[in-house]
């Protein structure tokens, strides 16, 4: 192609041209509408581990991978979905640039087969750019249960182009798929899309701009001829081939071009879905009568709440006994550790440092979180697999309209609950710029993975009084938590529309995908290996130096106390301005790199000033907090610093990745600080007036 | 001049013409808002904002502010 990757200035072309074939490896590339199962498609050849859920805009950046079959090697690119290969989001511009201007062998188009009609608009557009293009007609298994039956033939001799079923969720036709990549990618069997013929208009037109390009050794001439008459410069970057319009005394309306084209591809699409596939009206609508319950205008809010304090429910009375089972086991080992060191005759500061300091923390780390861990990021999983995300975007738009934010903003803070540097970086799905950093700037006030525990060990401990009833509190509480989480978010996105990022709402199309049968079996493993393992993990690798390091500073005296205490009197004023207190504070920000050692520290902090003498584990840490002056006003103020403080250095970073501003993202330090602090003195002088 | 906001839930109509421009045009015309196309309205959402079409056989929410570009037959 005569256009290059270095006349690109662009950023995504980064990650392209990281893929070269440079050791006779195969590029193949996997393009798509968006939820079509390109990364199920993905992982499944390649064996990684694409994060995959059933929204639209779940991958934003190029994932590459490998495979080898019949010996030959792979290298698969995984690209963002795709409506068209015009349209305007940083998402979208990663997989245009890659079809229109990367190198690869062969595109494989991975359609939806319960919604063909929309997804061969794209493949239309894909064939125009090349000749090695594989339909991948996925969810075959979705189609069958509702009743659509494709004529695979029919369609495929239509098209010109090899056509693979699949079910890439159950492995159905991926040899096949395997099989056709070797085939088109090898050249072995030569393909000629046919392609749509547009109006004379736009056909002479093409005709008269062929000379011009192969003259200018351009390759796909009648590609770049279409672009150059439907398109601007974002499109076919090069200023000189616009000129070749005026050379060829060509004037049109693009926009009106642009319009006839997707007119035409479409009223084709429609022709060969009437003539090839055949559907059952009465199966299609059943996701509607669903989603007129759960997006209904009278339930659909309370459903979403009543979710997640269920959610919130299941994980705290299911965490219950497997947590004090591993807290025995662990907190009684330490007994054993400490005699074996004794007997080795490691000194007393040693042991100290290692038992009570190192092991302490991790054994702790280990009992509190990983149970609710491994019950709460399962059920949330399901409920991203059902396709229920898309529908809580839905439900909430109205209030992110009325806060001048983006409606898709509902959607990235979703993914915040994971993970927030993972929901900044899904703010690429939001294409303006103002609403992209309120939504990057407000992502941080849903808990994270990392938050979670905190607030759930917290209120557990706190609130549970009785078996039943404190698990009903709990989850109410949490679930309050959230849900002011998410006021804050919308309160914050309006005061920056009003103020830094004056704007008005940009226009947003929302897709509601078909509710799809979740895999109970893969959402287990993949939400306890890679997150739960991930989590805790990182956690285990933070907290074991952290309690060390709290245990030697908690030890070694400067004057009458140690240096633990002279930190902790220092932040002490502060601390307790906001109901908390100075331990509080210091170990929030000891867990600047990773939230989840926030308790781990604080324990540590209370464990090695006291004199308690370890008490019978079950209530150890309910205990622990009383003991060291809680109160119902600490517990709510430790959940809400924790729901409200700066985000951890992770984040941090990858804001300024993203924002590519070091301005942006003090802000983004100092506002949610700055929240939590208003948030919390607002909550301890109120409290200390009642009380 | 009937546009597609106004639209009553429980219709089917056919598009005259697109009148979003830039971005949003490029983006409704990728979903298949062409001239001549069939839509069906499903649901309002909450406050009226939302409304849920049929759109080449996927469901796509448009709110007020886009959906009113969109003149029907
Ligand atoms: N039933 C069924 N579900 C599938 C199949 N393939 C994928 N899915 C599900 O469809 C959803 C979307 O899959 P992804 O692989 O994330 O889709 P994607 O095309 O990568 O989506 P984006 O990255 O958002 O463009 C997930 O919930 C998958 O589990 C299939 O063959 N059958
Ligand atoms: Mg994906």
């Amino acid at each position: 192609m005569g256009l290059t990757v270095q006349s690109m200035k662009r950023n995504s072309m980064n990650d392209v041209r990281l893929i070269d074939n440079s050791d006779n490896k195969y590029v193949i590339a996997l393009a798509g509408n968006p939820n079509t199962g390109k990364s199920t498609v993905f992982n499944y050849l390649t064996g990684l581990k694409q994060h995959t859920g059933n929204w639209p805009g779940k991958t934003v950046v190029n994932a590459r991978g490998e495979f080898k079959h019949n010996n030959k090697d792979y290298i698969m690119v995984d690209l963002p979905g795709t409506y068209s290969l015009f349209t305007s989001s940083k998402d979208e511009e990663v997989a245009r640039d890659f079809i229109c201007y990367g190198k690869y062998d062969a595109v494989v188009v991975v359609a939806d087969a319960t919604c063909l009609e929309r997804n061969l608009n794209l493949v239309f557009q894909i064939s125009e750019i090349s000749n090695n293009v594989i339909l991948c007609i996925n969810l075959i298994d979705e189609a069958k249960k509702k009743n659509i039956i494709i004529d695979k033939e029919g369609l495929e001799s239509e098209l010109g182009i090899p056509i693979v079923l699949t079910a890439a969720r159950s492995g159905i036709g991926m040899q096949k798929l395997k099989n056709t990549i070797e085939q088109v990618s090898h050249n072995k069997k030569r393909y000629e899309p046919n392609i749509v013929k547009y109006n004379s208009n736009i056909e002479k037109n093409i005709e008269t701009l062929k000379p011009f390009l192969e003259k200018l050794n351009i390759s796909n001439t009648r590609w770049t001829a279409l672009r150059l008459l439907d398109s601007e410069e974002d499109v076919v970057p090069d200023k000189q081939l616009h000129s070749l319009l005026n050379k060829a005394n060509i004037t049109v309306d693009k926009e009106v071009i642009r319009e006839q084209i997707s007119e035409e591809n479409y009223n084709y699409a429609n022709k060969l879905k009437q003539n090839y596939v055949s559907e059952d009206i009465k199966k299609i609508n059943l996701d509607k009568k669903i989603d007129d319950i759960i997006t209904s205008k009278i339930f659909g809010i309370p459903i979403m709440l009543s979710l997640l304090g269920l959610i919130f429910w299941i994980t705290i009375q299911g965490a219950n006994i497997p947590s004090q089972i591993l807290s025995d086991i662990l907190f009684g080992f330490q007994d054993k550790l400490t005699l074996l060191f004794k007997t080795l005759g490691v000194s007393d500061f040693l042991i100290g440092m290692l038992v009570d300091g190192l092991y302490r923390t991790l054994a702790w780390v280990v009992s509190v979180m990983l149970p609710p861990m491994a019950i709460f990021f399962p059920l949330f999983t399901l409920l991203e697999d059902l396709g229920y995300l898309p529908r809580v975007a839905f439900n909430l738009d109205h209030m992110f309209k009325k806060s001048c934010a983006h409606g898709k903003q509902s959607l990235t803070m979703c993914m915040g609950f994971g993970c927030n540097a993972a929901g900044v970086i899904g703010c690429r799905i939001i294409e303006s710029p103002r609403e992209r950093l309120i939504a990057i700037l407000t992502n941080n006030f849903v808990p994270c993975n990392g938050r979670f525990p905190t607030i759930i060990a917290v209120s557990t401990a706190i609130f549970i009084t009785s078996k039943i009833s404190g698990g009903i509190i709990s989850a109410l509480s949490i679930t309050i938590i959230v849900v002011i989480g998410i006021l804050i978010t919308l309160l914050v996105s309006y005061l920056l529309s009003k103020t830094l990022l004056k704007g008005i709402p940009s226009t947003f199309t929302l897709e509601l995908p078909p509710y799809r049968a979740p895999q109970i079996g893969r959402i287990i493993y993949t939400s306890i290996i890679d997150r739960t393992i991930f989590v805790l993990s990182r956690a285990v690798l933070i907290a074991a130096p952290a309690g060390a390091i709290t245990w030697i500073l908690a030890n070694i005296n400067i004057g009458d106390f140690s240096i633990l205490i002279h930190i902790s009197n220092l932040l002490d004023p502060i601390a307790r301005m906001i109901g908390l207190d100075g331990f509080i504070l210091m170990a929030f920000i000891v867990g600047l790199p990773a939230n989840e050692i926030v308790l781990p520290v604080l324990i540590m902090a209370y464990l090695s000033t006291g004199t308690l003498t370890d008490i019978g584990s079950s209530e150890y840490f309910r205990q622990i907090l009383i003991d060291n002056g809680w109160t119902y006003l600490t517990a709510l103020n430790v959940m809400l610093f924790s729901l409200l403080h700066w985000p951890c250095s992770t984040t941090l970073w990858t804001i300024k990745k993203e924002t590519g501003s070091i301005k942006w993202t003090v802000v983004a330090f100092i506002l949610p600080t700055a929240i939590a602090f208003i948030v919390c003195f607002l909550t301890t002088t109120i409290y200390r007036l009642i009380f | 001049m009937r546009i597609l906001s106004d639209v009553p839930v429980g219709d089917i109509v056919k598009v005259k013409s697109n009148d979003a421009k830039d971005s949003l045009k490029e983006r409704l015309l990728a979903l298949g808002l062409t001239n001549g196309a069939d839509i069906e309205v499903l649901r309002k959402g909450p406050k009226n904002n939302l409304t849920v079409f049929r759109i080449r056989g996927a469901m796509i929410a448009l709110r007020k502010e886009e959906s009113k570009y969109i003149k029907i037959m």
